[in-house]
């Protein structure tokens, strides 16, 4: 199963770095969700991946067992799930809002803010 | 329980929120974000006598004892960091309120301003990695919006730029502490400094360091990450400019400095030789740009190249040389993104070719453009000599001399672009039918007009370039207190015994 998931998160990084890399403005969205699911799925593979082993202590026992689910790498995950979804609904709408002022999706044309033509305004 | 420490977090909160509830009242929000402001900066001296009073603060949030609950704490850097803050936050709502146009205003800009401030001084005080991390956000979160505020084309484009390589940072960050934590199994980071030299494996470390320098590095735009920052930084008004400028970048510098110094102690080849191109390339760009805000952009590249260049280097007096310049970066760099907002106001353009003979109208803007940009050079006796001159001669010391070469090229190259814009903008002469036009243009809607609104416009200006003069001529007390922060940088034991307590 980790190494499913270790395959897995390799191929959102993969995919994440290549949309960003292309010309259009949606794809590029796409690609900033991906690397944010992957960076997500590397820490939850991170964590160690047991079954059945909930973090508590047995009746009798002072301290936890060998082996246990770790809690804290899917509390850092539920956050920073949270802060991404926030970030891709505000990236989405930005978009939007880029493509009906400069009218293209194409980001190679957004060169409003590099273009000495531009800047002598 | 030390109070102190929650003052620079909970004042800027209460101050937006509080400014949300006014939507509908301008007037009540600026009086807000002024009273905020100065609650913030009043924070920041609180905060410096508490640890001169009494060493380290910290406070373990809910009484859950460190490492496991989070932690703040404020050792010397992160005390000056959060003073700074202070300071360009208080500059930057006075001018504010002449600065931004009412239009952006009405959108909320007063409580976006304060959340962002808060952002800033909670990355500056956590003593936690992944809290770091959710600070980052919340002040990406206020900065995207704050750039893009307004709606105009160059904003907007602007904003995707920013927004695109930020997350890419983001997530970059986000995949470090997965990393980190699977290694040391804590986030403390006083307790991952303890750890981390125990991590039995070769490549893993290294692996680490250089994920905190790409992630880091986009954000305090360093030598091959830096294209987002000049793209972007010219598109919103001055006041929101100057802040992005003064503190956002630096907030990157600061994480990289507190990375390196806990985690991966020691001289960094790799570090010094991105501060060499960095000090180097920026400058260099500067050259040839056409927008006076540009030319700022990548002035303040290059100039982040000396604080990396102090924390490659690894000694005492380097160290306490980077966070010197620190220092008179922030207040410079401020005060000189303000100006560009003023001519902005003023002539209504910002391209070098347009602009001519201000000295005519504006001598007051003319000499006030002086004091930042000579201190950027280092010039005596403002504070930018003192901050080169301590990281050369620490570079001489760590016979770094390619290094320090580069330095002094970038300081030569700061000097020249600096004095070309000024005699550009201000000495050239008028063309006679401009100078006619000049005259006759509209003056722009702002909220309010005559003395009191000169003195918000200039005032935080002439503030800005006062304390970068006072950092000059009392640069001995200041470098003292620079020298202690690099004496608790270089041995963190007096840092992870305050956040760990007895409990290690």
């Amino acid at each position: 199963m980790t190494f499913l998931l270790a395959v897995a998160t390799g191929a959102l990084y993969a995919g994440g770095f290549y949309l960003m890399m292309r010309r259009s403005l949606f794809k590029m969205i796409m690609g900033v969700v991906l690397m944010g699911h992957a960076a997500n799925l590397l820490i939850f593979t991170l964590g160690g991946l047991v079954r059945g082993l909930p973090p508590y202590i047995a009746e009798g026992q002072k301290h936890l067992g060998e082996h246990f689910a770790d809690p804290l790498p899917q509390a850092l995950i539920l956050t920073a799930i949270v802060i991404g979804f926030g970030v891709n609904a505000f990236g989405v709408v930005l978009i939007r809002r880029v493509h009906e002022s400069v009218k293209t999706g194409d980001l190679d044309e957004m060169i409003e803010t590099d273009s000495p033509e531009e800047l002598l305004k | 329980m030390n109070l102190c420490l929650l003052f620079p977090i909970l004042i800027p909160m209460t101050t937006g929120i509080v400014a949300l509830f006014f939507w509908n009242h301008l007037r009540i929000q600026r009086i807000i974000s002024i009273l905020g402001g100065a609650g913030l900066f009043g924070s920041g001296i609180y905060l410096l006598l508490c640890l001169l009073d009494g060493g380290i603060p910290t406070v373990q949030i809910g009484g859950w004892p460190a490492p496991f609950g989070i932690t703040l704490a404020a050792d010397p850097l992160s005390v000056v960091m959060v003073l700074l803050t202070g300071t360009v936050g208080l500059a930057v709502s006075v001018q504010s309120l002449t600065g931004i146009d009412s239009r952006r205003e009405a959108f909320g800009y007063y409580p976006l301003l304060h959340i962002m401030l808060m952002g800033v001084c909670g990355a500056f005080l956590t003593g936690d990695i992944f809290n770091l991390f959710v600070w980052f956000e919340v002040m990406l979160f206020a900065s995207f919006v704050l750039l893009e505020l307004g709606g105009e084309r160059a904003q907007l484009e602007g904003t995707v730029k920013y927004l695109a390589l930020n997350l890419v940072a983001s997530s970059l960050f986000l995949s470090a502490v997965g990393l980190l934590y699977s290694a040391a199994g804590t986030l403390n980071m006083a307790h991952l400094a303890q750890r981390i030299p125990e991590i039995d494996h070769q490549i893993f470390p290294q692996a680490m360091a250089m994920l905190f320098i790409v992630a880091f590095g986009l954000k305090a735009a360093i030598f091959p990450f830096f294209f987002w920052l000049p793209a972007s930084y010219h598109t919103p008004p001055g006041p929101v400019a100057a802040i992005f400028a003064g503190l956002l970048t630096k907030v990157g510098v600061y994480s990289l400095i507190r990375v390196f110094t806990l985690f991966f102690p020691g001289s960094s080849d790799m570090l010094l030789f991105l501060a060499g191109l960095t000090l180097v390339s920026g400058c260099l760009i500067a050259l040839v740009q056409t927008h006076v805000r540009r030319v700022f952009s990548f002035l303040l590249v290059g100039h982040i190249g000396y604080m990396i260049m102090g924390l490659g280097l690894f000694t005492p007096l380097a160290l306490a040389g980077a966070i010197f310049y620190l220092i008179h970066d922030i207040v410079d760099i401020t005060a000189l993104f303000l100006i560009s907002g003023l001519i902005q106001k003023i002539a209504g353009t910002e391209s070098i070719d347009r602009i001519r003979g201000l000295y005519r109208s504006h001598p007051f803007l003319a000499l006030l453009f002086l004091v930042p940009a000579l201190s950027l050079s280092g010039i005596p006796p403002f504070s930018g000599f003192w901050g080169k001159l301590i990281l050369i001669r620490a570079g001489l010391e760590a016979k770094a001399y390619v290094l320090v070469g580069a330095g002094l090229v970038a300081a030569f190259l700061t000097l020249w672009v600096l004095s070309a814009l000024w005699s550009d903008l201000f000495w050239r002469p008028e063309k006679p039918d401009e100078a006619a036009k000049a005259d006759q243009l509209p003056e722009e809607e702002r909220g309010w007009k005559g003395f009191g609104a000169e003195v918000a416009l200039y005032g935080p200006v002439a503030g800005l370039a006062l304390i970068t003069l006072l950092l000059g001529i009392f640069a001995e007390p200041v470098y003292g207190l620079c020298r202690m922060a690099a004496g608790h940088l270089l041995d963190p034991s007096a840092y992870i015994g305050a956040v760990l307590g007895g409990n290690p």
